[in-house]
């Protein structure tokens, strides 16, 4: 029961999102201030995770290989495959679910129990427009976050793997470049984008319809990023369904 | 003017307002009194559409807010302004920006105007030199006196303020009663106050309106609250010996 009143409170929340604009000219400041907070503010460390993370995937992929019929450029290739089609899009995401995802529903939610989101309404504001649509125009900009991961992650493989005389950089790049099918990056921007919109809004959701006080923003902090990830884990699911089988 | 009839609100099966009849006219302040708890933030969330109600209507100058369409709505709360019992200033603007938000959101005025305006009612409010302060660095009644400038920057046509002077000492309480009344009368505005301080309730109490256990147990003005002999009322206004005896001096005098 609470679940199907939650997706329709969710829904609804979307289609009031786009009533009643506020003026341009202060969406526009609160637009970029959200860029600086939930994009630019992502970037280290999703770069940090990415370049990292692609250096392990080369290594134990590199372990993983001892049969000599097995061509030297997969390591290369198998790099690149997970970076684009898995890593950077979900877990990447999964980790803004923590980052972004409870920033913004604690900031919501706090402006709910110190009544600012009333003080809002009561002035004239559509409060969902004026704290949430802004949020989301932000985070469309999120999968140029994604793309700086992914050429991290494969850089990162290069170093770890070349460095750590996994590989050669002739064999990982001859592998990085095999087999190149440019609808998996489409696939990987169309997830991004749809995980983007998630990042958005399921957490201001669980901020805006909070109730109660202090406490109460924490849990609704830990709730938010516990869907959060359910939901992008579920869509990643259908999603490579749809667009990959 | 605003006409509340009938007014039935409760909690999870607790009824907090259980009936409430009563209205506020233009250019008076109209003070709601009642102990803690007795349902006075409650009634002025209802007033402004915050809480749903379950049963009674609340009319604003003969439109009646539950069957406003959601545009109509909004353009009768861009007149409205209101002071939160928590202040409910915005955090992340300083307050300069927080007052000349309302501004921001309904006026064409040019920068320079909305400073000026910003500058005029921070003023008024004694505040002058806490500009670029951001709400949290600010004193709990400093941000009161910011919630009050911030509601009435934009020359609203209705006011609702949630003890505006709590936090506030006398001096700077009297001055904010003040203000009150006199932007009541200047601009003709409905003015509803909630409050349990007895100094504002003889300054500006024109209409008095004293909730408790849910209903209005009394209604009058400060004039009429010397010579009540409602015993509830005269238990909670005269509950200070100071009070008593301002009571039984004003009595000998006017007798
Ligand atoms: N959101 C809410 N959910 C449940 N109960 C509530 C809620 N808001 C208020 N109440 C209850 O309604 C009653 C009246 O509360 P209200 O805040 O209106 O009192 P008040 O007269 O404003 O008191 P005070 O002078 O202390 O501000 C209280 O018993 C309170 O517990
Ligand atoms: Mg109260």
């Amino acid at each position: 029961m609470t679940y199907l009143h939650n997706i329709g409170a969710y829904s609804l929340m979307i289609v009031n999102m786009f009533r009643k604009p506020t003026k341009w000219s202060v969406m526009k400041t609160l637009i970029l201030k959200d860029i600086d907070d939930l994009v630019i503010g992502s970037i280290g460390i999703v770069a940090f995770i990415s370049f990292f993370v692609g250096g392990v995937i080369t290594i134990q992929t590199a372990l993983n290989i001892d049969n000599p019929l097995i061509p030297k450029y997969l390591v290369g290739f198998a790099t690149r495959q997970s970076i684009i089609l898995e890593f950077a899009p979900t877990f990447t995401s999964i980790i803004m679910a923590g980052k972004v995802g409870s920033f913004i529903t604690s900031s919501i939610g706090t402006m709910r129990v110190t009544e600012q989101i009333d003080a809002l309404e009561v002035m004239g504001i559509n409060s969902l427009n004026y704290l949430i649509l802004p949020k989301t125009v932000a985070l469309m900009l999120y999968p140029f976050v994604i793309a700086i991961g992914m050429f991290l992650g494969i850089l990162g493989g290069i170093a770890a793997g070349v460095l750590g005389g996994f590989t050669s950089f002739e064999d990982y790049i001859l592998g990085i470049q095999t087999d190149f099918t440019p609808f998996h990056v489409t696939y990987a921007f169309v997830k991004t984008f749809v995980f983007a919109f998630v990042l958005a809004t399921m957490p201001s959701f669980y901020g805006y319809y909070m109730k109660g006080g202090a406490l109460e923003v924490g849990k609704a902090s830990t709730t938010s990023f516990v869907w959060t990830s359910v939901v992008i884990i579920l869509l990643n699911y259908l999603l490579t369904q749809m667009l990959l089988s | 003017m605003i006409e509340v009839k009938d007014l039935h609100k409760s909690f999870g099966g607790t009824e907090i307002l259980k009936g409430i009849t009563t209205n506020f006219e233009k250019g008076k302040t109209n003070l709601i009194i009642g102990q803690s708890g007795s349902g006075k933030t409650v009634f002025l969330k209802c007033l402004l559409g915050l809480f749903n109600y379950e049963q009674g209507s609340i009319a604003y100058d003969g439109k009646v807010f539950s069957k406003l369409s959601e545009n109509e709505k909004r353009n009768l709360r861009s007149e409205i302004g209101m002071v939160f019992q928590g202040s409910a200033l915005f955090d992340s603007m300083t307050i300069a920006q927080n007052v000349m938000f309302p501004l921001k959101m309904f006026t064409k005025q040019s920068k320079s105007e909305m400073e000026d305006r910003v500058n005029f009612v921070l003023k008024r409010v004694n505040l002058e030199n806490a500009h670029h302060k951001m709400p949290s660095e600010a004193s709990g009644g400093m941000q009161k006196r910011v919630a009050i400038a911030r509601a009435i920057v934009n020359n609203p046509k209705y006011l609702f303020c949630d003890e505006p002077n709590s936090g506030l000492d006398p001096k700077t309480s009297i001055v904010i009663d003040n203000l009150i009344q006199e932007i009541t009368e200047e601009y003709q505005i409905i003015t509803v106050i909630n409050s349990h301080d007895m100094n504002s309730v003889m300054e500006i109490g024109q209409k008095i309106v004293f909730l408790k256990n849910g209903y209005k147990e009394w209604e009058g003005s400060k004039d009429t609250i010397f010579k009540t002999d409602n015993a509830s009322v005269t238990d909670f206004v005269y509950s200070s010996n100071l009070f008593k005896k301002v009571r039984r001096m004003y009595l000998e005098e006017n007798q």
